[in-house]
């Protein structure tokens, strides 16, 4: 039951995000007119609109209370199944993995180019995350420099094709190659650092990258970058725009799923584990008979030789590249990406990846207010399942 | 050992003999888990040598190893604190004391060859055989982190066993622990010497220091004040001293 109390702190709380939202959604500027316009409804609508979600909140949550009191009294069956138990059978899981399958595949016929690029940019996040998540979700070492093994691989493919003319295809390995050595070159002078100095040393590492190659013109073509990337082909032959648009869909799909295939195999094998023990106690897992430093360093150019393959697939797709793509934002989003997803946990990841690169692109609807949303969710998923999407699930093992 | 200006072990000269259970006792603060840091390689003697001679093999010299090349050379040891992976299941800490007796590497994991197939089986058998001599099976899915304090204990030996050590270093293996648990441990370390297992123990627990060891050393203040067998020790006045103070009407 709602008490008076509930009502006043309501009614607080009403007031409060009134007072918050006051500079952003009541005062409007005209700048043409010099005039500033005062919206004093939509402070009445947030006031209302926080003033009845705390109630309901409340509502639930007495009714949840006064459950669990009958439960204890005896009064009332304890269920245990829930609402939602649904989601666990596994026909239904089945159903959603069949359903999600078909979507996935039939994607190119229902939408237009714009949004299948928007679905190649979430994909490439998806790679991106997973390639990630073995270094900081795995392994534990933050790393907050992710962006310079992106921008590694697409200047590979770049460059290579400038002065050598490769094509894709032959780019793609050398891509994560050289992503895998600069991991190596990474690795080495970060070896005893943990926690903040890790993550200072391996942004700093991100900058240099950058600063290199937005300076060093001779080398990189500096700031105004290098253009006429091109596609990946199909057998020589000519695309228009929209169909290679969807070769490319196709490919980063394949590649998606030969890098949740590759992660998967490598977190539950020896390695990874190792990779666990390491997160978890650096010294009691040196106390097992674990090589710290090769376990490091085989931590960082494995997760460097996604983001290197990734590099290639995004100079593909955009055709033109410049250091300007490569900025530490980047890199604290796909940081983004592991957390919310769920450190070391691939599936959490992928829905993390999606999550946070498609819905700013959906949320377009709110116009002005996008990145407010967007904020806001963020905020209201670290309240409310601080520990990511989907927590950590560790591996049985079928009795021999 | 010395820290700086602090010198924490002094001039420090210990044996442990083929199939022996010896104990190092001492108040504390007398520097015995710094000595076992110094033998693991987690610290670097300032001075002095460390020489493991397994059974039919030849001597080796510890000093200045890594932790994980110690461990390889036959080494294990338990904490004082415990340190399990709390966020990896019973069974998976045991499996990670397997690690530096087995070889699979990234293009083994990721392709899933034969080898590294029949390893992980072998892993994953060994490692469940070690649970069951220890008394674990039933908790062999749960979070090592959920485990009651003496079970942690027990996951604690099963992993250093994991590593097949020559010499097992238990560092208070019986703390916090009730009679009928230091009872268990009592008979699990004579029956891992059985094995042939040689076993250095640091332990406060005066009843099952005398009942088990062959030998007992005392430090106090970084330097060893005694050695004997349990009889000796019991009697000698230094070490009373040592852990009962001055007797004022002496």
């Amino acid at each position: 039951m709602i008490t008076l109390k509930d009502i006043r702190k309501a009614i607080g709380i009403g007031l409060w995000f009134m007072f918050l939202t006051f500079p952003l959604l009541v005062i409007k500027v005209n700048p043409v007119e010099k005039t500033v316009i005062w919206r004093w409804h939509t402070m009445l609508l947030v006031g209302v609109a926080s003033f009845g979600v705390y109630l309901l909140y409340r509502l639930v949550l007495t009714r949840r209370d006064v459950r669990q009191e009958r439960i204890r009294l005896g009064q009332e069956q304890e269920t245990t199944k829930s609402n939602l138990h649904f989601l666990k059978a596994p026909q239904f899981r089945q159903s959603l993995a069949g359903t999600g399958i078909l979507f996935v595949l039939v994607f190119p016929a229902l939408f237009s180019t714009y949004q299948i690029n928007i679905m190649i940019t979430a994909l490439m996040y998806v790679v991106l995350g997973l390639g990630l998540n073995i270094v900081v979700g795995v392994a534990g070492l933050l790393n907050l420099g992710y962006v310079a093994f992106y921008a590694v691989g697409a200047y590979t493919y770049a460059l290579l094709h400038l002065h050598f003319g490769l094509g894709f295809w032959t780019v793609l390995p050398l891509g994560g190659l050289l992503g895998a050595v600069f991991g190596i070159l990474l690795g080495f002078p970060v070896l005893r650092l943990r926690g903040d100095y890790l993550a200072i040393v391996t942004l700093g590492f991100g900058e240099i990258i950058r600063l290199v190659l937005e300076n060093w013109n001779e080398f990189s073509k500096g700031p105004s970058g290098i253009a006429d990337i091109p596609r990946p082909g199909f057998f020589g032959l000519d695309m228009s725009l929209e169909t290679a648009i969807i070769y490319l869909y196709y490919l980063m799909i394949g590649m998606v799923i030969f890098t949740i295939f590759v992660v998967n195999r490598l977190q539950n094998s020896r390695i990874g584990r190792a990779w666990f023990a390491l997160r978890e106690d650096e010294i009691a897992c040196q106390a097992m008979g674990i090589d710290k430093t090769r376990t490091k360093l085989t931590a960082f150019a494995l997760g460097a030789t996604w983001a290197g393959m990734a590099g290639v697939f995004f100079a593909a797709k955009t055709t033109f590249i410049n250091p300007a793509s490569f900025t530490f934002i980047e890199s604290a989003i796909i940081l983004c990406i592991v957390v919310l997803g769920g450190m070391g946990s691939i599936v959490g990841v992928i829905v993390g990846a999606l999550v946070l690169i498609l819905v700013p692109e959906y949320l377009r609807v709110f116009a002005d207010y996008r990145m407010l949303v967007f904020g806001a969710v963020l905020v209201v998923m670290m309240l409310l399942r601080p520990q990511g999407i989907v927590a950590n699930v560790r591996r049985t093992y079928l009795q021999p | 050992m010395d820290f700086g200006g602090i010198r924490a072990l002094d001039h420090l000269d210990l044996q442990v003999r083929h199939g022996e259970i010896v104990a190092l006792i001492g108040p504390n603060g007398a520097g015995k888990t710094t000595f076992f840091n110094c033998l693991t390689g987690i610290y670097p003697p300032t001075s002095g040598e460390l020489i493991l001679t397994p059974l039919g093999l030849p001597s080796r010299q510890l000093n200045g190893l890594k932790p994980n090349q110690i461990t390889e050379q036959g080494l294990a040891r338990t904490f004082q604190n415990i340190r399990l992976f709390a966020n990896m299941t019973v069974l998976e800490n045991v499996m990670i004391g397997r690690h530096c007796r087995t070889r699979a590497e990234v293009f083994g994991a990721i392709l899933r060859t034969p080898q590294t197939v029949r390893e992980e089986r072998a892993i994953v058998e060994t490692s469940r055989a070690l649970l069951e001599k220890l008394g674990l099976t039933a908790l062999a899915d749960e979070f090592a982190g959920n485990l009651p304090y003496g079970a942690q204990r027990r996951l604690e030996i099963a992993r250093a066993l994991a590593t097949e050590p020559f010499l097992l270093l238990l560092d208070e293996p019986a703390a916090g622990m009730n009679p009928q648990e230091t009872g268990e441990l009592n008979h699990l370390i004579l029956a891992l010497r059985e094995e042939g297992l040689s076993i250095l123990l640091i332990e406060h627990d005066m009843q099952l220091v005398m009942s088990l060891s062959d030998h007992i050393f005392v430090m106090d203040y970084g330097r060893k004040i005694a050695e004997g067998r349990p009889e000796e020790i019991r009697n000698n006045p230094l070490v009373i001293e040592a852990y009962l103070g001055e007797d004022p009407h002496a």
